[in-house]
């Protein structure tokens, strides 16, 4: 088998001044290319793990290794280089000027000559389709070309992973919908792997795997299919469920008889129509 | 908020807008020490016509200058007044107690306001056709030699640009602090001063707190992004210094050899 690109073995991490752990003994393993999506309600350490794996946070026990290199103070630099985060608040993590200074601030922070760097500028601003905002200010900018803009300067720095940290969390649907296809071409297209960090159940159905976390502990590692099975154990940890699983539960609460397996919004449409023609 | 003209910067294609930041704002500096050269009516039409120049060449309409005065207009005013009935010397044209009109004064606070009118005309010619941002660089560019002097140069001003960079932002949010604060019974600006002071307190506190926030989300997002101080970095944004730099501090070259030869004529 390949190498995983993320393997996290035994992580665990307490914030000081609390007495619980955010994270314990978490073993977690994520392919090159894969998409992960992770869930769990209101501080259940989400967000914690996002930082552990690109060292803004330092674990208590355990270790992390990104494509094959173990993270330390010493190694650090180099393998946040892999790494682009996309955080939750797109006017917070905005430190340029302008759209085109903020993609490039990455890009100076590594050193790239202004020739390349030009270059791109450029072509991520293109991919996003915010090339022609690139004089614009960011007090002229919506929220979902903020965040679009922050996409852009991941994009320019070619990582390995992208981490969404709620990244889609202050969006209207529009926009929320716009970020994650744009992640879906990525991901697809350049081979990125995503780990998706949200309370989004749709978004976290896109996924290839869905990866449950509650207070701490990883409780569940499956397919979006499986995970959404439990439907009732999911709304019981405070998460919630896709529409199709809704329906199926109000069809359900009817007295028809629905299949088990989770069905995505297209299967659900072809089950009631076969069901509708059965009659 | 809307009547601050500093840091107004209104885009255009001009020739001054394309000048080097850095030369607009040597020359700009430059001007106001050799006002001061300027002592006689011949000097003063020379400065002006060199001000009018650039405020013509600029492209951006008159109104604007004179928009910037107004603020300092009672400022202005008070000098001149005291310049006029303060100065003795020359024909005596009024006199009462320690008030007197006379031919020195009238001059002398005449000039008084050309200084402050050219001043400013000059500095809202600056700030209007020179991006806050374009200001900042050139201010880090022109601090370069202070580095063997060990002022943190890059740091100062990665602190400017972002400090410009969250005006608007920050301003956006006052109004919306101020906004759920009125809805909640505050009352801004009524009442005596002490009850003025008391209801910015529920606008501050928020402010600085959700400052505080901002800072720490910018700083993990800067982290993440890869930033590891000014050392080993490379610059997206690059001015260079072109032939209407050098012809422009030629121009002003010029019009301080004629200014002297003005000066004792």
């Amino acid at each position: 088998m390949e190498e995983p690109m993320i393997e996290i073995s035994d992580l665990s991490f307490q914030y000081p001044q609390q007495e619980s752990e955010a994270l314990s003994h978490l073993n977690l393993a994520v392919a090159a290319g894969e998409w992960l999506a992770v869930i769990g309600h209101n501080g259940s350490g989400k967000s914690t793990l996002a930082k552990l794996i690109d060292g803004l946070l330092i674990p208590k026990t355990g270790t992390i290794k990104i494509a094959g290199v173990q993270l330390t103070s010493s190694t650090l630099w180099n393998i946040r280089k892999n790494i682009g985060m996309v955080f939750q608040n797109p006017d917070n993590q905005f430190v340029g000027a302008n759209v085109e200074e903020d993609v490039a601030f990455g890009l100076e922070n590594q050193g790239v000559p202004r020739e390349t760097m030009i270059k791109r500028v450029e072509a991520a601003l293109t991919d996003v389709g915010m090339w022609d905002f690139a004089q614009h200010e960011p007090a002229r900018l919506s929220g979902g070309q903020k965040q679009r803009v922050a996409l852009a300067g991941v994009i320019a720095l070619q990582p390995k992973i992208i981490i969404m940290d709620e990244a889609t969390s202050m969006l209207d649907p529009e926009g929320r919908k716009e970020i994650i296809q744009l992640i879906q071409n990525l991901n697809k297209k350049n081979g990125f792997t995503v780990i998706s960090i949200t309370h989004d159940i749709e978004e976290a159905s896109l996924a290839q795997r869905v990866v449950v976390i509650d207070d701490g502990l990883l409780v569940q590692d499956d397919k979006p299919a499986k995970v959404f099975q439990r439907g009732a154990a999911l709304i019981e940890s405070g998460l919630d469920i896709p529409f199709s699983e809704k329906l199926k539960n109000e069809i359900r609460n009817q007295g028809i008889d629905v299949p088990q397996e989770y069905l995505t919004e297209k299967g659900m449409v072809d089950w009631l129509c076969q069901f509708i023609s059965k009659k | 908020m809307n009547k601050v003209i500093l840091g107004r910067y209104i885009p255009g294609e001009s020739l001054v807008h394309h000048l080097d930041p850095r030369s607009k704002l040597i020359l700009s500096f430059y001007f106001i020490i050799i006002i001061f050269l300027a002592n006689n009516w011949q000097s003063y039409a020379l400065l002006l016509v060199l001000t009018l120049g650039g405020v013509f060449l600029s492209g951006v309409s008159f109104g604007f200058f004179l928009k910037g005065v107004r603020p300092l207009i009672w400022l202005i005013l008070f000098t001149v007044l005291l310049q006029i009935f303060f100065s003795r010397g020359g024909t005596v044209y009024w006199q009462f107690g320690p008030l007197a009109l006379t031919s020195f004064g009238v001059i002398n606070g005449s000039y008084v306001f050309c200084r402050f009118v050219l001043i400013i005309f000059m500095s809202t010619l600056l700030t209007l056709t020179t991006a806050p941002l374009e200001i900042a660089d050139a201010l880090e560019s022109l601090m370069e030699p202070l580095k063997k002097f060990k002022v943190p140069v890059y740091e100062i001003s990665l602190m400017l640009s972002i400090a410009l960079r969250f005006v608007p932002t920050l301003m956006d949010e006052t109004e919306k602090i101020m906004n759920a604060q009125r809805s909640r019974g505050v009352n801004f600006g009524e009442g005596s001063i002490m009850k003025q002071i008391k209801a910015v307190v529920p606008l501050l506190i928020p402010l600085f707190v959700s400052s505080f926030n901002r800072a720490e989300d910018l700083a993990t997002a800067m982290e993440a992004r890869g930033y590891r101080g000014g050392e080993g970095r490379t610059k997206y944004r690059i001015h260079f210094w072109k032939r209407n730099d050098t012809l422009a501090c030629i121009v002003f070259g010029l019009a301080t050899l004629v200014l002297l030869y003005l000066r004792n004529w």
